[in-house]
């Protein structure tokens, strides 16, 4: 292992790799491990505290950047929203901008307002998903029910709009799938209504909970200087201290007719990650009630591209703020119906990037506390 | 007696054997011969996918012309986009990009200028300084994504490095294209071959995982970075750089 | 008169057809009640694959909680596991964790394929990088088709697998 210590953190006396070197035990955590997930975290103990780490991901590599060099535009949809198939509308919206961008093709108002909404509510059944692991990794069994049975709620919307639970495919270049249901105005918003109460009931028993302030409060810290050189993204940023998020600094659709508010916490530890996206959450909510008032009543959601659509000879980088940070895809087109290169840079790719330097003198315990803060899905960052 | 009649059998036998295994060698040479013919002529029917190279070569010549004109295009293109519509180009993006090209004329050359998103494209000697000039005198501060390109044709492979800004709420929007490319050879040998180019760890730290992802898929080493290591594909990878053109997925 | 029948040189062959008897009659009642054990308390290993860990996790959410069916609690020892509930894509860097996974644990175990990836290489059959279905590394005993599997779907595999190991032979 070469030398990875940013000057920038100062390591406990005596915790040097160098110094003692005889004490040193290497830990395989993974890919067989219930607080790794689908990767594997090599990590070097001295006694119970980390003095390196080393993230071994790519478990899951399907080679989707290739896989998408054979296949034209609209059939790529389905298998690019894999990566993250629980928050499929945000990994798919910057691909279906770019190609729309390519293609050259305006939307309807009705759709970008539909987007939005499949987009945010998506978002929450992504955060649900993620809170309940984050709960069963702190060893904390009522905060995997709770937000995995709410998270229900949400599901059997969007399966009221898109006909699949998680996998939509809800996205396409021009609009989206179908259309929502005759009265799903008032259902979504009894149903958003309610998953709002139900969330701001976790603050009684998580985010309130003594056990969970003392486990993750001040382990992991990553200061504002720190998460903008590791150019870290989404929650993981917001938590340090930086108010970035592209729903606010690069609208896309019809963000900027709405009023966003982004959460920022400046302690920048394991509890502000974990809270940033609980707050994300309630924003949510506030956003698809006013693009359910904002939302033409009628109209059409789709312009009908021509059967197998070519781009023109260009490139385009587009992204989007997803449930995990900045979403990013770059196409380049060579003027045929599939793209010549397509890259996802994707949010849990860049964020793991702080997980070693978090992992460097924390303690071994507070290794799943840390690791899952960061928002990270292996699933998405080895594509 | 039994002995030395089975010496002669034996002896026979060696006649017999030597015999058949002259007639065997020569139809299996035969076969060989016939395989030989039937895969050159399946593969001048197929496209190529994993096969010697002697055949290999076979498509390559015929892709360039069909692809080359449309290479030129997009060189073309660019310069007399910028020609034509400059009444219309951004303003707030054509500044930061003549400070760069104006800072080092003649080693970079402007991709496009649209809005909220500029390329700037720079000879592989030149990205450590133009890199460092950005990272002073600009306030992009770390690297989105870095994009592995094959191009066969041109035998390079782009390398594309997006650049954005955190701490400049009116550079917020931006994301500059610092794009570079790299000689590309035919057989490649990640790491012993000219494919090489310097990292940028050094001025955007966040560039780390991204260049070790490029080593592997596309094969380009990058000095003075300090773990060239496979970070996706498995251990015991031992095909070309997978997003390389010439590697094809299988039935693709 | 049973010392009669019993010789030093016959005790081998007595003992053995007493043995016969034995297990003929212990065999049925004894089997059942060996296989209700296991068909009530599966416990699968620990190991996500690839996205089909999403449903798994769902399915023992409290809308499906898989757990009433003595299934799912995904948080046991290796070594006193006795299901693989392979929870989609086995990519070429999995494949031999997943054999070293499969032989850490104690006989006898069982194999469940679950999402399109793990049966036959699903959406990614032409991908370099994924293998065309788990048949080729594990012995599989059940099949749940899907991409991916619904919870409920999932849970009918798992009720599938008991009806298996109900009229399997308890060894």
């Amino acid at each position: 292992m070469a030398e990875q210590v940013i000057p920038t953190k100062k390591m406990p006396p005596g915790l040097q790799v160098e110094n003692v070197d005889d004490r040193i035990m290497t830990l395989n955590v993974g890919p067989q491990h219930p607080g790794s997930g689908h990767m594997r975290i090599i990590v070097k103990i001295d006694g119970d505290y980390i003095v390196d780490a080393d993230p071994d991901p790519g478990y899951v590599h399907r080679g989707e950047e290739k896989m998408a060099e054979s296949r034209n535009y609209i059939t790529n949809i389905p298998h690019l929203e894999r990566p993250v198939i629980h928050d499929s509308c945000n990994i798919l919206y910057p691909y279906v901008l770019g190609v729309e961008d390519l293609v050259g093709i305006e939307v309807p108002e009705r759709a970008k307002y539909v987007r939005v909404i499949a987009a945010e509510l998506n978002r929450c059944i992504y955060i649900q998903y993620w809170l309940a692991i984050y709960g069963i990794f702190l060893g904390h069994s009522t905060m995997f029910m709770w937000p995995a049975g709410d998270r229900e709620l949400l599901i059997d919307l969007m399966e009221k709009i898109t006909g699949a639970r998680v996998t939509h495919a809800y996205f396409i270049p021009g609009g989206v799938r179908n259309d929502v249901p005759a009265n799903f105005e008032d259902v979504c918003l009894r149903q958003v209504n309610y998953f709002e109460k139900r969330i701001k009931e976790y603050a009684d028993i998580f985010y309130d909970n003594p056990i969970l302030k003392a486990r993750t409060e001040d382990t992991g810290v990553l200061s504002r200087e720190d998460a903008i050189r590791l150019g870290t993204t989404g929650s993981v940023l917001r938590a340090s201290g930086v108010d970035y998020d592209l729903r606010i600094k690069e609208p896309y659709d019809v963000y900027d007719e709405l009023d966003v508010h982004t959460n920022v916490l400046k302690s920048g530890d394991s509890y502000a990650r974990s809270k940033i996206p609980w707050l994300d959450m309630l924003e949510s909510c506030n956003i698809i009630r006013q693009a359910l008032e904002k939302m033409p009543k009628s109209g059409s959601i789709r312009t009908k591209l021509k059967p197998n659509p070519k781009g023109r000879e260009d490139e385009v980088y587009r992204r989007v703020e997803s449930g995990r940070g900045s979403a990013g895809c770059h196409i380049i087109s060579r003027g045929k119906p599939e793209p010549y290169r397509l890259k996802l840079s994707v949010s849990s790719f860049r964020n793991l990037i702080a997980l070693p330097y978090l992992l460097k003198g924390e303690k071994l315990g507070n290794m799943p506390a840390v690791y899952w803060s960061l928002n990270y899905w292996p699933v998405e960052a080895d594509r | 007696m039994s002995k030395s009649e089975k010496k002669v059998t034996s002896k026979d036998e060696d006649k017999k054997k030597s015999d058949e295994k002259a007639i065997g060698d020569a139809i299996i040479a035969a076969a060989n011969a016939r395989r030989e013919e039937l895969a050159k002529e399946a593969l001048a029917t197929r496209s190529n996918k994993t096969l010697p190279k002697e055949i290999k070569e076979k498509p390559k010549e015929e892709k360039p012309k069909e692809s080359k004109p449309k290479e030129e295009k997009p060189k073309a293109a660019p310069p007399s986009k910028t020609d034509t519509e400059e009444v219309s180009l951004p303003e707030f993006e054509k500044s930061f990009v003549d400070k760069i090209s104006s800072q080092f004329t003649g080693d970079v050359e402007v991709g496009y200028i649209k809005e909220n998103r500029t390329r700037v494209n720079v000879k592989k000697e030149k990205i450590l300084e133009v890199a460092q000039f950005i990272k002073d005198n600009l306030p992009f501060d770390h690297a989105e994504s870095v994009t592995g390109v094959d191009f066969p044709e041109d035998k390079e492979i782009g390398v594309v490095y997006h650049l954005g800004s955190y701490t400049d709420p009116t550079y917020s929007k931006q994301v500059l294209a610092l794009a570079t490319r790299v000689p590309r050879e035919e057989n490649p040998n990640p790491g012993n071959d000219s494919t090489k180019l310097p990292s940028l760890r050094d001025m955007f730290y966040s560039v780390e995982f991204h260049e070790r992802e490029i080593f592997e898929m596309l094969g380009v080493y990058f000095d003075s970075h300090p773990d060239n290591r496979r970070l996706l594909l498995p251990e015991d990878w031992a095909d070309l750089p997978p997003l390389r053109k010439d590697f094809r997925n299988k039935g693709r | 008169m049973l010392k009669e029948l019993v010789t030093p040189q016959n005790a081998n062959v007595f003992v053995g057809k007493l043995g016969d008897i034995l297990y003929k009659a212990v065999d049925q009642p004894l089997g059942m009640a060996i296989n209700w054990g296991r068909m009530w308390s599966l416990w699968p290993v620990h190991i996500e694959t690839a996205c089909c860990s999403v449903e798994f996790g769902a399915a023992s959410s409290p809308r499906y909680d898989v757990e009433r069916f003595g299934i799912i609690e995904a948080f046991g020892s290796l070594r006193q596991c006795d299901l693989v509930v392979v929870q989609g894509t086995i990519t070429r860097k999995m494949a031999p964790r997943l054999r070293l996974v499969y032989d850490q644990m104690p006989e006898p175990k069982y194999v469940i394929a679950m999402g399109a990836c793990a049966i036959t290489g699903g959406l990614y059959f032409d991908s370099y990088n994924v293998l065309p279905g788990i048949d080729g590394i594990l012995p599989v005993d059940v099949y749940v088709p899907g991409c991916p599997p619904r919870p409920e779907t999932l849970i009918q595999g798992c009720m599938l697998l008991q009806e298996k190991i109900k009229r399997m032979k308890a060894r």
